[in-house]
This record gives C-alpha cells, sequence and structure tokens, in this order.
C-alpha cells in the first residue's frame, strides 16, 4: 500500500488526482505543472521483483525521483505513476515484461515534489534458471519531438479510459 | 607445462596503460598459473574472434563483450576495477558551435571507433536530438588520437569517445576539444573473466587478484593501470551488468 503525496513536500500550487492502481489500491497524488528537465548523459536504472517492488536504484533514479533512496527501496515502481499517464501503457508494459519480451515506451513520471520528468524507457526481464527472477528497466532522454507525440497518443487513451 | 593460456585485454584501453598489463600479466604469472601469456590484439574484431573460438583464457573485457562471453562462452566474472566505470563522451572541437545536444542536425558528421559499447553509449546520447544511423554522417576512425583530429580538422562535428581515452589525450589536443554531453550510467564497467578452460580456478584467482594491492609487485602493476585495487564480481553482479547492457542495445 502506498502512501498519499504529503502537501507538505510539493511547493507552490498543485492539484490532486487520485490513482487506482494495479495492486496498491488508490493513491491520492499531487500534482504541479513543474518540468524537471532530464540531464544529458545520464541513465536512470533500476531492477525490481516479479511484483514490480524495487529491489535496486541508481544515483540517477533517486536524484530525478525526489525521493531517498530508503522510501525507494521496498517501494513498488508505481511510486512514478504520473496521473496523465494512461493504464493502458502499463497494462502493454507487464504483459510484455512478463512473458520475457522487452518493452521500450516514452513515460512520464511523477516526482515526490509533484513536478514531473519525461523518459524513454526500457523494461527488460531478468531471466535466471529459465525463470523470470525480476525485471531491470532504464531510462534515458527522450527527444521533446517523441515527447508531445506520446502527449498527443496519451491524452487521447486517457480520453477512451475515462468513457469507459 | 607446454600448455598456454592466452590473456588479452580490451583495446579500448589509453596506450599509456600497456606497460601497466603487461606488469599485470608477469605478476599473475607468477602469483596464478605461469603459463599465462599476454596477447593484445590489433582490432575489436579480431579480438572477438580469438574469444568466440575458445583461445582466450582470461579477458579483460568491455561490458559489451562481457555480456556475450558470461552468458554465451562459459566465462566466470572474477573482478573489475574498483571505482571505475565505463563512461562515453560526445566531444566537440572547443569552437564548434554546438552547445547542447539538441543543437546537432541530421546529416551532422559523427566520428566513431570500432568500439561497440562506445558507440552504442554515444549514439543514445544523440537521440535527444531525433539523431539515430539513419540520419547522421558515421565516420570510422581507426584510433581516438584519429577522431580527435578529425574534430580539431573540421572534418566531423562530434565524436564519441571513451572517457578514460579523452582524459589520456595529450592536453595540448584535449584543450581544443569539449564533451557536449558524458555519459553518467555508473553502472557498467570492464570486467576481468576467466575462460572455461581455467573456470574451476576462478575462486582462487579471484583472492589473488582482491591481495594484488597488499603485495609491492601487484601494487606497482596497479598503479601502472590507474586503478586503485580490483574489486571482486560474482556471476549475479555480472548478471545485473549484462541485464543492464541487453536494455541499452535493445
Amino acid at each position: 500500500m502506498l502512501q498519499d503525496m504529503n502537501p507538505a513536500d510539493v511547493p507552490g500550487a498543485w492539484r490532486e488526482a487520485t490513482l487506482k492502481l494495479f495492486d496498491t489500491g488508490t493513491r491520492k497524488v499531487l500534482v504541479c505543472d513543474r518540468e524537471m528537465p532530464y540531464p544529458d548523459g545520464r541513465l536512470i536504472v533500476s531492477t525490481s521483483d516479479t511484483r514490480g517492488i524495487i529491489t535496486h536504484c541508481n544515483t540517477s533514479f533517486v536524484e530525478m525521483s525526489g525521493y531517498t533512496r530508503e522510501e525507494l527501496i521496498g517501494a513498488p515502481h508505481c511510486i512514478l505513476r504520473h496521473p496523465d499517464m494512461p493504464t493502458r501503457v502499463y497494462r502493454q508494459l507487464w504483459e510484455e515484461a512478463r512473458v520475457g519480451r522487452i518493452w521500450h515506451g516514452y513515460v512520464k513520471n511523477l516526482r515526490k515534489d509533484g513536478a514531473f520528468y519525461w523518459v524513454y524507457a526500457t523494461v527488460i526481464a531478468n531471466v535466471r534458471q529459465g525463470r523470470v527472477a525480476g525485471y531491470t528497466s532504464v531510462r534515458r532522454k527522450p527527444s521533446r519531438r517523441k515527447v508531445e507525440e506520446a502527449e498527443r497518443q496519451y491524452r487521447q487513451w486517457l480520453a477512451e479510459e475515462r468513457v469507459r | 607445462m607446454s600448455e598456454i593460456y592466452l590473456m588479452t585485454v580490451s583495446l579500448d584501453f589509453p596506450p599509456q596503460r600497456m606497460p601497466g598489463w603487461a606488469s599485470a600479466c608477469d605478476w599473475l604469472r607468477q602469483a596464478f598459473d605461469p603459463r599465462l601469456q599476454l596477447d593484445v590484439n590489433r582490432d575489436f574484431a579480431t579480438q572477438r574472434r580469438a574469444i568466440i573460438n575458445g583461445e582466450v583464457d582470461m579477458v579483460y573485457a568491455n561490458p559489451f563483450d562481457a555480456s556475450l562471453l558470461v552468458r554465451e562462452s562459459g566465462f566466470v566474472p572474477l573482478a573489475r576495477p574498483a571505482g571505475m566505470h565505463y563512461e562515453c563522451i560526445v566531444a566537440v572541437a572547443r569552437d564548434a558551435p554546438f552547445h547542447e545536444i539538441e543543437d546537432l542536425r541530421p546529416e551532422c558528421r559523427v566520428a566513431s571507433t570500432g568500439n561497440p559499447d562506445v558507440n552504442m553509449i554515444g549514439m543514445i546520447m544523440l537521440e535527444p536530438a531525433d539523431l539515430d544511423l539513419g540520419n547522421i554522417q558515421l565516420l570510422q576512425m581507426e584510433s581516438y588520437p584519429a577522431l580527435a583530429e578529425a574534430l580539431l580538422r573540421g572534418d566531423a562535428d562530434v565524436g564519441f569517445i571513451l572517457e578514460a581515452f579523452f582524459d589520456a589525450l595529450p592536453a595540448a589536443t584535449r584543450q581544443h576539444l569539449r564533451p557536449l554531453a558524458q555519459s553518467r550510467i555508473n553502472e557498467i564497467s570492464h570486467v576481468l573473466l576467466l575462460g572455461p578452460r581455467l573456470a574451476e580456478r576462478a575462486e582462487e584467482a579471484r583472492r589473488l587478484l582482491l591481495g594484488m594491492a597488499e603485495d609491492a609487485r601487484g601494487r606497482h602493476a596497479l598503479d601502472e593501470l590507474g586503478f586503485v585495487a580490483w574489486e571482486g564480481m560474482d556471476r549475479e553482479v555480472a548478471e545485473y551488468m549484462i541485464d543492464l547492457m541487453d536494455a541499452l542495445k535493445a
């Protein structure tokens, strides 16, 4: 169960949204319009177990997320879930990863302070002795053009999900 | 006693470190096995062929080769240089009109060497400018000094250089270049691997390497290599690095 975001962590104006998460119930998140620029050359790396619980993350992950390493290890990956991301993207991700296929996609992540950052993410299964033992995710800086394309697509998917 | 065990070293080390590898091999010959011989190949393709053909028994491999060797050729990870990561630079001439990656345009001239890891990481760093192998002019250089020269002459707009090489360029060259972007992966490194013929002696080799810094001759060899010490690397740590490399290559 993920804790709701704390207003004390979010400077300036914010809006509230409630996320419906796959395995962890609901979470209230606080969102502002500030984008955290993705530094050139950085790679954000993390590993998770088969349930998506973070087991390792690098320094870039810690810095870009705004959380401490202690807050991240043991937390579900959806701690970064932004309400502008359609459920469909994560469903596709899990469907691919669970059967050992590589997933790529553009993701808008939510920081602890309510700001966001875009990444181009790759998720691969960690196969040990023929079984999926967990997942490695690597995120890198996306091109602005690709982000704009993803934003358009995701707005459409979100609208479709609201109608259902 | 006539059997020989070949040791080789990934070609992406600065030439001034070559005596260090000779010293390290001498030390290993004395401490581990007198049949070890250092054999440094001319180019990446020749080296990879020799490794795949089973001609090599110990290799200081770059992350790209390490993934192939551990997963497909039965090599065992022993150690990596402590605190040293495998990072790359997208370099430009000091007075080039590019100040961030997004300043680069399609058809820009990109100089690279035959090093697959560096090229892969370099291309990843160009992605924010919507550049890929289909819309750049890739110029193959024989060496990093040749690549630096191409940048200085204006024959190339940017070049991919292993950070250790960039730092080892002569000051007179380096001062006319600047990094446009530097990778900060912090998770991948070269790895010293033991081949299948010696795999059952991996624990012994790892223990010796971890103690190398405490021996005077070993310390000297490490100094020549620019290493502080070796850090032990087990199979799971290597698997993690390989997964990461696979994610980058995908």
